[in-house]
C-alpha cells in the first residue's frame, strides 16, 4: 500500500508542479544527494505531511497490496499548478462536465414531471456544490448521464472532468482514475417485502430467489458468501443489466429479495413502500468523485468542496432531504448517516 | 386351368392384332380360329350381354372351377370382339370412356388450381397479411409504448389512443388466426402463448406508465421489461407465425400454379383415340365425315385448348400477383417492422439514458442507440428493394417518400443526439417527443405514413392480379364437364350410327 502511495505522490507531484516545478525539484534533489541524503524523503514531500516514515513502510510494502482505497486521496491544501482548473474557467461553454446517472432515485435522477428537466438527489447536490466553488455558480454544470459501464472510460478520455455517480472507491479503480476524499459511507444490503421473513444477509436467505446487477459488487459478494455466511440453497438468479431492474422482478414477485449497494437499495426502497432494507450493510464500502489521474489540482480542490461542504451542514441537510427516510429504520440511524472522515495520504 | 390360360392369352393377342390391323372386309372375322370358346354369338346383330349371360351358367358343372367375373368379362369381350358390331361397340364405348375420364380429370384439376387460387386471393394471403399485421400491431404498440413514456405528461390523447387500438388490433387478428390454423399445430401454439403474453405485456407497460406519473424511474425499468418480453419472446413468436403463414401461401401458389398435366395428357390420349377411330371408319367405309366424332373431337379439342390458354392465363396473373404483390407486401413489411423497431430504439435510448450497453468493438456503446443504427440501416436497404421490385409510379413515389423522410430521420437524429451527447437532455428528448423544432417524431410518423400508403398500393395489386388470374380459371371445371358429355355423347352417336347400318 505503501508503495503504491508513495510512487503515487511521485508522479503526481511531479505532474502537478509542471516543467517548472519538476525543474526545481530536479535541482533539490542534486543538492539533496550531495548534501543532505537523510533528508531527501522531507524534500519531495512537499506540504504533504506524513512524514518519512510512510515512505520507510512503503519500501517495505508489497505493490499489489492494497487496503483502504478510500484513503488514498490527495490533501485539499496541497499546492502545485491549477492546470485542470485554469483549463475549465477558460472553456467558450463556462462549465464543468460532469458524469453522473439520471435513473438513480434521490442520487442523480431525472423526474419526469419536473418540467424544468433538471437533474435531481444527493449525487447532484454535491456536483452544484462543486460547480458552486470552482466557477462561482452553482448551475454551471453540464450534465452527462454516463453508463455504470463506461465510467472510467469517460474519465479516462477526458469526456467528463469527472464522475459523481454513486461510483465506489475500490483498489482496481484507483489505478486507473483519481478519487477525492469519500462523501459517503455504504455497504451490500439485503432489500425484501417489508412482509418478507428475510431480516438480512443471514441465513434467512434459505431456498430464496436474489437478484443482483451484472457484474456488479452484490453479484460477487452473493457468489463469495454462499455456502458460509448465507445458505447454499440461495438461489442467485441471471443477473440484470440495472440494479433497478431487480426491483422490477421483485414487485413481480420473480425473486425473493435484492442485493445491491445500501445507496441504491435505499433509493428502490424510496419508490415502493410496500419494500424496505433488512438488517445492516455487510460490507464496508465508500463513495468518491471520479477524475483524471492527471487532475490533482482538481482533486485537491473537490476534497476542499467536501471538507467544507460536510463542515457547513450541507452535506447533512442534502442527506436529511434525499436520504434520510429510507436509509435510516425507524430510530436506528444507517451509518451512512455520517459523512465519512477523511484521511488523506 | 393353365390350358385355359395360354388359350385366353392367345386369343387376346390375336384380337389387339385384329385391331391394329383389321382386315378391309366388313365380314366378321374367322371364328373358326377360337375353337374353345365357351359361347359363340352369331355373326351378326346379337348383343354381347344376352349372348353372354347364358355363357356363364351354362357350365355349372364341377368340372371346370368357378370363374372370376373379370374372367367371364374377359371372355365376353373376346366374344364381341370376334365381329365388327362388337368391336365398334368396344371402340364406342371406350371413347365415350375416355372423353368422360378426361372432362372429369380436367374439371377436377381445374376445380383444385381454381380453389388454390381462390386460396391465395381470399384465405392464405390474407392470413398471410394478418400475421404480418399482428407482427405490425405488436411492434407499433411497443413503439407508442415507449414514444408515450418518454412524453410523458406531453404525451398527446392521439398517441395513447394509437396504442390501445393496436392492442386491439393485435388482439382481434389473434382471434381470427386462432379460428384458421389446426388444433395441436406449431401456430395454434404460438397464438396460444401471443394470447397469454399480450395481458403480461400491457400489465407491464401500465405499471411503467404509472410509475413514471408519480416520478420512479423504475418506470424505466419496467417499460425495458416490456421491451424484453416483446421483443425477445413475443415478436419472435409473431414471426414464427408470419413465416407459417407465408408457408401456407407459397403451398397455395404452388397449388393453384401446377400445371395440369394428367388432363393435358388425357386430352392428348383422347384427341388420339378420336383421330384413329375415324381413321379406321374411314379406311372401312370410305366415308370421311362422322358427325358425331367430329363433333367429339371439336369438344375435345375445344376444352384442350380452354385448359392450356386458361391455365397459362391463370398462372401469368399469380406469377405477377406474387412478383408485384406479395414480395413488395414482405419487403415493404420488412420496412415498416425497421422503422418501427429504430423509433422504439430512439425513445428508449432517452428513456433508458445508458442504463444498457453493449460492446461494439472496443467501445462499449449505449445498446439502443445501437439497435437504432441497425434498425435504420436495415431501413434502407428494405427500401432499396422496395423501390426495385416497385413495378409502377404510384408505387415508386411512396417508397421515395418513405426513403426521403427517413433521410431527414437519420439527420435530426444525429442533432438530437448530439444535443444528449452534449448534456442537453431535456432538447434532446424535446427533438425525439415532438415538442421541439424539427423533431425526428415527424419524419417517423411520415416514414410509416408513405410506407402505409406503398402497402396499400401493393395490397391492391395483388388483389387485381390474383383475381385476375383466379378469374381465368372461372367455368372451366363446368365447361370442362359440360363438354366432356357433349364429346362422349358424340363419340357415342357417331358409332352408333356406324352400328346402325348393322342392323
Amino acid at each position: 500500500m505503501n508503495a503504491h502511495r508513495l510512487s503515487q505522490r511521485l508522479r503526481s507531484s511531479l505532474r502537478g508542479w509542471g516543467g517548472v516545478g519538476a525543474m526545481a525539484v530536479a535541482c533539490a534533489l542534486t543538492v539533496v544527494f550531495v548534501l543532505l541524503p537523510l533528508a531527501q524523503s522531507k524534500g519531495a514531500d512537499g506540504s504533504v505531511g506524513t512524514g518519512g516514515q510512510g515512505v520507510a513502510q512503503g519500501r517495505q510494502a508489497k505493490a499489489e497490496e492494497c487496503t483502504d482505497p478510500q484513503d488514498q486521496s490527495l490533501s485539499p491544501t496541497g499546492g502545485g499548478a491549477t492546470t485542470t482548473i485554469d483549463e475549465i474557467k477558460a472553456r467558450k461553454d463556462r462549465r464543468l462536465i460532469v458524469g453522473v446517472d439520471t435513473n438513480s432515485y434521490r442520487w442523480g435522477y431525472l423526474d419526469p414531471n419536473n418540467a424544468s428537466g433538471a437533474l435531481e438527489g444527493f449525487d447532484i447536490d454535491l456536483v452544484h456544490r462543486i460547480a458552486q466553488d470552482i466557477l462561482g455558480d452553482p448551475e454551471a454544470v453540464s450534465f452527462k448521464a454516463i453508463p455504470t459501464s463506461r465510467r472510467i472510460e469517460a474519465v479516462e478520455s477526458g469526456e467528463v472532468d469527472m464522475v459523481v455517480r454513486t461510483m465506489t472507491i475500490n483498489c482496481d479503480r484507483i489505478k486507473q482514475v483519481a478519487f477525492s476524499a469519500p462523501y459517503f459511507r455504504t455497504g451490500q444490503q439485503v432489500l425484501a417485502p417489508k412482509t418478507s421473513t428475510i431480516t438480512g444477509f443471514n441465513a434467512t436467505l434459505a431456498n430464496k430467489k436474489v437478484c443482483s446487477a451484472e457484474t456488479s459488487t452484490a453479484l460477487d459478494s452473493l457468489k463469495a458468501a454462499k455456502g458460509n455466511k448465507i445458505p447454499d440453497s440461495v438461489k442467485i438468479v441471471e443477473p440484470v443489466p440495472n440494479q433497478l431492474d431487480c426491483l422490477v422482478k421483485l414487485q413481480l414477485g420473480e425473486v425473493d429479495a435484492v442485493v445491491t449497494d445500501g445507496a441504491l437499495a435505499a433509493s428502490q426502497a424510496a419508490q415502493d413502500p410496500a419494500v424496505e432494507l433488512k438488517g445492516p450493510p455487510f460490507t464496508d464500502e465508500y463513495y468518491g468523485v471520479a477524475m483524471n489521474l492527471k487532475a490533482d489540482d482538481l482533486v485537491r480542490q473537490v476534497n476542499r468542496t467536501l471538507r467544507s461542504y460536510i463542515d457547513d451542514g450541507g452535506w447533512t441537510a442534502s442527506y436529511a432531504k434525499w436520504l434520510h427516510a429510507t436509509l435510516d429504520q425507524g430510530d436506528k440511524k444507517s451509518t451512512s448517516a455520517t459523512p465519512p472522515a477523511a484521511h488523506y495520504k | 386351368m393353365s390350358v385355359r390360360a395360354a388359350i385366353l392369352a392367345a386369343t387376346m393377342t390375336m384380337g389387339e392384332v385384329e385391331v391394329t390391323h383389321p382386315p378391309k372386309s366388313t365380314t366378321a372375322p374367322p371364328g373358326s380360329g377360337l375353337p374353345t370358346m365357351p359361347v359363340v354369338p352369331p355373326p351378326q346383330g346379337q348383343p354381347v350381354p344376352p349372348a353372354a349371360a347364358p355363357g356363364s351358367p351354362a357350365a355349372p358343372e364341377p368340372g371346370p372351377a368357378r370363374r372370376t367375373a373379370f374372367a367371364e368379362g374377359a371372355d365376353k369381350l373376346r366374344a364381341a370382339a370376334t365381329t365388327e358390331p362388337g368391336r365398334l361397340r368396344i371402340i364406342g364405348a371406350l371413347l365415350a370412356l375416355l372423353v368422360v375420364l378426361f372432362g372429369a380429370i380436367t374439371a377436377w384439376q381445374m376445380s383444385d388450381r381454381a380453389a388454390a387460387a381462390d386460396d391465395v386471393l381470399n384465405r392464405s394471403q390474407p392470413l398471410s397479411s394478418d400475421a404480418a399485421d399482428i407482427y405490425r400491431a405488436l411492434a407499433d404498440a411497443n413503439t407508442a409504448a415507449a414514444s408515450g413514456y418518454l412524453a410523458g405528461l406531453q404525451e398527446k390523447p392521439a398517441m395513447r389512443k394509437g396504442y390501445e387500438d393496436d392492442i386491439r388490433e393485435a388482439a382481434d387478428k389473434l382471434v381470427t388466426a386462432a379460428a384458421n390454423s389446426d388444433a395441436g399445430s406449431e401456430s395454434a401454439k404460438a397464438i396460444a402463448q401471443l394470447n397469454e403474453q399480450l395481458p403480461e405485456y400491457k400489465g407491464l407497460v401500465e405499471t411503467a406508465r404509472a410509475n413514471n406519473r408519480q416520478g420512479f424511474p423504475v418506470g424505466g425499468a419496467y417499460l425495458r421489461a416490456a421491451n424484453e418480453k416483446m421483443q425477445k419472446q413475443m415478436l419472435p413468436k409473431a414471426q414464427d407465425l408470419y413465416t407459417w403463414e407465408n408457408q401456407r401461401l407459397q403451398s397455395d401458389y404452388a397449388d393453384a400454379k401446377a400445371f395440369p398435366w394428367a388432363a393435358l395428357g388425357l386430352g392428348v390420349a383422347v384427341l388420339a383415340a378420336l383421330v384413329w377411330a375415324q381413321r379406321r371408319n374411314y379406311q372401312r367405309t370410305n366415308r370421311v365425315l362422322n358427325h358425331g366424332l367430329i363433333t367429339a373431337s371439336g369438344a375435345c379439342v375445344v376444352v384442350l385448348l380452354w385448359l392450356v390458354v386458361g391455365h397459362t392465363v391463370a398462372r401469368a396473373g399469380l406469377n405477377d400477383s406474387y412478383d408485384h404483390g406479395v414480395r413488395s407486401l414482405n419487403v415493404l413489411q420488412d420496412a415498416r417492422i425497421a422503422s418501427l423497431t429504430a423509433r422504439s430504439d430512439e425513445n428508449l435510448s432517452l428513456i433508458r439514458r445508458g442504463a444498457d450497453t453493449q460492446k461494439v468493438g472496443d467501445e462499449t456503446r449505449d445498446a439502443y442507440a445501437v439497435g437504432y443504427e441497425t434498425q435504420i440501416g436495415q431501413l434502407a436497404s428494405a427500401l432499396a428493394k422496395a423501390d426495385s421490385l416497385a413495378d409502377d409510379s404510384a408505387g415508386q413515389k411512396p417508397v421515395a417518400d418513405a426513403n426521403s423522410f427517413m433521410k431527414a430521420w437519420k439527420d435530426r437524429h444525429v442533432v438530437a443526439q448530439g444535443l444528449n451527447d452534449k448534456g442537453n437532455y431535456q432538447q434532446a428528448r424535446d427533438k425525439v417527443i415532438g415538442v421541439g423544432k424539427d423533431p425526428t417524431s415527424v419524419c417517423f410518423d411520415n416514414v410509416d405514413k408513405a410506407l402505409v400508403t406503398a402497402l396499400d398500393h401493393e395490397q391492391a395489386e395483388f388483389k387485381q392480379a390474383a383475381t385476375g388470374g383466379r378469374d381465368a380459371f372461372t367455368g372451366l371445371p363446368y365447361g370442362a364437364a359440360v363438354l366432356a358429355v357433349l364429346a362422349a355423347a358424340g363419340a357415342v352417336l357417331g358409332i352408333g350410327r356406324r352400328l346402325s347400318e348393322y342392323r
